[in-house]
């Protein structure tokens, strides 16, 4: 077996705001959501430019 | 006399739908956005979700835990349905801030959100499901919430079997209608456009 680079295993450590808490691996998963999402908005889209459109 | 209920359906779908809608070859301009791409990519995961689905479905939880292929499956299917959900809120978010419910497309927004809830509770199913302590986990943590809300009369996280025939069976096949339903109204009502667009052409109506 190739060993993981992180411990999957034991439960997973959790990030608390008062009322709010939330897993680091769902927290990771949000971030990756909003980044994904500014992408999206920014990078230009490929488009074909020689039909003369 | 009275309309056969086949001219009813086929008014009320086939002719209702302009050929060039429903298979269109151009699109305005508008549409060469990466936001506008999630909703396909949700779709394409989707796709990889049932086809893994049918291989786990079709070995079982021993399989799945015990086997080497059975663990590359298994983690086709969750990795799926992690991205199925990324792409669905990109694309969430996408539509909301476009007010995507413009022009008569009211059906089109209430479908996809059912689209979100059908597919947050098939995959809540789906952890009830692994047959590992992680599911005995969920079940026993989420049976109290569910039943504080009236939810536990007709459905108990700890009855596998009920969960299982609802994540292989009933929650994919209304989750699919609906996804169809919506795929049609996207065709048929075309892409929304920006909010100060001006260009209105191919299936942006």
């Amino acid at each position: 077996m190739v060993p993981l680079a992180i411990s999957l295993d034991g439960p997973a450590k959790f990030i608390t705001f008062g009322f709010i808490s939330v897993s680091v691996p769902n927290l990771i998963m949000i971030g990756l959501i909003i980044v994904f999402f500014i992408l999206a908005l920014v990078i230009p889209f490929p488009t074909h430019k020689s039909d003369g459109k | 006399m009275t309309t056969m209920w086949t001219t009813k359906v086929r008014r009320a779908t086939i002719e209702k739908i302009d050929p060039q809608d429903a298979l269109p070859d151009n699109q305005p301009s508008y549409v060469a956005s990466w936001i506008y791409v999630f909703g396909v990519a949700t779709l394409a995961a989707l796709v990889v979700i049932i086809a893994s689905g049918f291989v786990l479905t079709s070995k079982g939880a021993t399989w799945w835990h015990t086997s080497s292929v059975g663990h590359y499956w298994n983690s086709v299917h969750l990795w799926a349905v992690e991205l199925f959900f990324v792409f669905m809120v990109v694309h969430l978010w996408g539509k909301f801030w476009m007010a995507a419910w413009r022009g008569r497309r009211f059906q089109t927004w209430v479908t996809g959100t059912f689209c979100f809830l059908g597919s947050l509770a098939t995959a809540f199913t789906g952890y009830l499901i692994q047959g590992d302590f992680d599911s005995q986990w969920i079940a026993t943590q989420a049976k109290d919430g569910l039943n504080s809300v009236g939810i536990g009369s007709f459905f108990n996280t700890l009855n596998s079997g009920q969960a299982l025939l609802l994540h292989v069976a009933l929650l994919p096949f209304v989750v699919g209608i609906i996804v169809v339903w919506h795929i049609i109204l996207v065709r048929k009502n075309g892409v929304v456009p920006p909010l100060d667009a001006k260009e209105i052409a191919g299936g942006g109506k």
